[in-house]
Order: C-alpha cells, then sequence, then structure tokens
C-alpha cells in the first residue's frame, strides 16, 4: 500500500503539473480539494483520467469521485480494491 | 481625445524586454518552456497556476505581468481595462497538442487541462483572472502581425467611451517561435512625468509597427 502511495503521488504531481510540490510535500491523508493541494475542478477530471489510463478503472457513478478523489490514500485504497477483485 | 502608450513589453528571439530595456536574455534555450520557466521563477509570483497553462497563455501572462509592473492598475476601475489581443496562430499549437492525445484509438485519453486551452481567448481570461480585469475584451486572428486592425478596434472602443484604458498587442506562439507585444493604452495626460515608471508614446498604427519592428 505505501509503495502504491508513493507511486500514486509521483503520477499525481505530473499529471497536474504541479510543479513546485515534490512527494513529500504531500500528505496521504489530506484532502486533495479546497484546502490540501488546492485542486480545482479541470484537476477532478484529469485525476479520472489518471485512473483510467494508468490503471485501467473507469468511475461510472460521478457520485464515487467525491470519495475516490478525497485524498491519495483514498485513491489508494480504491485502486487496491480494484485490483483484488 | 488622443492616447498614448503608457507601458509596453516584448518577447521575442530568446530576449524579454520592458519599456524597451532588456529584461532578462537567454540564448541556450531549445524548448519555449526552457525559456520561460526560469523567467516566471525569478519574478517569484507565487502564482502556481502559471504551471497548468498551455504555452500560449504563458507568454501572453509574463507579457501582461510585466507591462502591469509599470503600471498602478489599482488606480484604474477595473470594470472598464479592456483587452484586445491577436495572433496568426490562434491556439493552434494546443490544438495539436489535444490531437496527439486522440489519435491513436487504442491509447484515447484526451486531457481536459489541455482542451480547455484550444481557444486563443483562454489567454486573455488568464490574463483577466490574474490582473482582475473585467472591461471589453475580443481575439483578433490575422495572417500577420496588423497594427490597423488593433488599432482601429482599440480606437473605437475610446471613441465610445467602452473604455477608460486597454491592453493590447500582439501574443502569438507555434512550437519553438513565439513572439510578444504588449502595450497599455490609456488617455493622453498632460503630467506623465509624475508616474516614472510609464512612458508616453502617441497611440498610432505607426507606432505600433515601429514597436513590433524594433521587438
Amino acid at each position: 500500500m505505501e509503495d502504491l502511495i508513493e507511486k500514486l503521488k509521483k503520477e499525481v504531481i505530473e499529471q497536474l503539473n504541479l510543479e513546485d510540490i515534490s512527494a513529500e510535500d504531500i500528505d496521504a491523508d489530506s484532502p486533495l480539494f479546497g484546502e490540501g493541494l488546492g485542486l480545482d475542478s479541470i484537476d477532478a477530471l484529469e485525476l479520472i483520467v489518471l485512473l483510467e489510463k494508468n490503471y485501467g478503472l473507469k468511475i461510472e457513478d460521478p457520485k464515487d469521485g467525491k470519495k475516490i478523489f478525497h485524498s491519495i490514500r483514498t485513491m489508494a485504497d480504491y485502486i487496491t480494491e480494484y485490483q483484488r477483485a | 481625445m488622443s492616447q498614448s502608450i503608457t507601458a509596453y513589453s516584448q518577447i521575442r528571439s530568446s530576449c524579454i524586454k520592458v519599456n524597451g530595456s532588456i529584461e532578462y536574455c537567454d540564448e541556450n534555450f531549445i524548448t519555449f518552456a526552457e525559456f520561460i520557466k526560469p523567467f516566471f521563477k525569478h519574478l517569484n509570483l507565487g502564482y502556481p497556476k502559471f504551471y497548468k497553462m498551455d504555452p500560449l497563455s504563458k507568454l501572453g501572462f509574463i507579457a501582461a505581468e510585466l507591462v502591469f509592473r509599470k503600471i498602478n492598475i489599482a488606480l484604474y476601475d477595473r470594470n472598464r481595462v479592456g483587452i484586445v489581443l491577436a495572433n496568426a496562430s490562434s491556439s493552434l499549437d494546443t490544438d495539436l497538442a489535444h490531437q496527439r492525445t486522440i489519435d491513436n484509438r487504442s491509447q484515447y485519453f484526451p486531457s481536459p487541462s489541455v482542451f480547455v486551452y484550444t481557444l486563443p481567448n483562454i489567454m486573455i481570461g488568464e490574463i483577466c483572472i490574474r490582473h482582475q480585469l473585467k472591461g471589453e475584451n475580443g481575439f483578433l486572428i490575422s495572417e500577420k502581425f496588423d497594427s490597423l486592425l488593433l488599432f482601429n478596434y482599440v480606437n473605437e472602443l475610446f471613441q465610445h467611451h467602452r473604455v477608460d484604458a486597454c491592453l493590447t498587442g500582439w501574443v502569438d506562439l507555434l512550437q519553438e517561435r513565439f513572439e510578444a507585444l504588449l502595450l497599455f493604452v490609456e488617455p493622453t495626460t498632460k503630467a506623465p512625468a509624475e508616474e516614472p515608471l510609464k512612458v508616453s508614446i502617441p497611440f498610432s498604427a505607426e507606432a505600433m509597427d515601429t514597436l513590433y519592428k524594433i521587438t
């Protein structure tokens, strides 16, 4: 799980062009939107693309997005759960 | 009432100038990103949104930033500061970037953050957000720098009292070819010496041509 979290941090930084942020700056449990990294709605769409492109995961119900993209850890939980299924 | 150019910035051929003075030069860059990123960091703006912009918006954003370092925009009614820009390549650079994400049907992952920049007037939006400008705006496309087209458009805005001041000029970028000339235009005042950061050049198509040629 910790390896996946570190990998996800790097992927998020690259996908969202977070130039001045390093993986160490991101708390796995901090909210990605609002406070925390302060991501916006376009970033949310980019995260959906990231999950599909890198992990083959499609979010069918938009309502799930709020829970899945709460933090890096919730994203990792979702990927792990999918890979187990 | 006549208008004057009171500040201007120029970016072309590896150099960035403000009011005619060289601000930054780099002869060793290969890509536009390599050229503009160190200068953005040098400005120390604390504006991370810059990194998410497409190259055209980055070029216009920096050119505008330099103009507004010479103008105290707080002294103006931002609802009446217009912005009229033009170029030849529209948003083609980003259109091509978007095309590359959808060329391969088996790797069909269009990027939302690229797609949102597939219009040149998004650059105007980025400048307006940064400087809180809410006046008239327009984006014109012409095959080459057309000073008369820009002059006539901006002059009409002043003649019809639609703006108190206007940022205007040329911001063009396609792959590694880029150039920008931005001018701040406002009614000619009788006491320009009270604002030492400003210049005072009578606003005309000829003046724009002269500045464009020496960019």
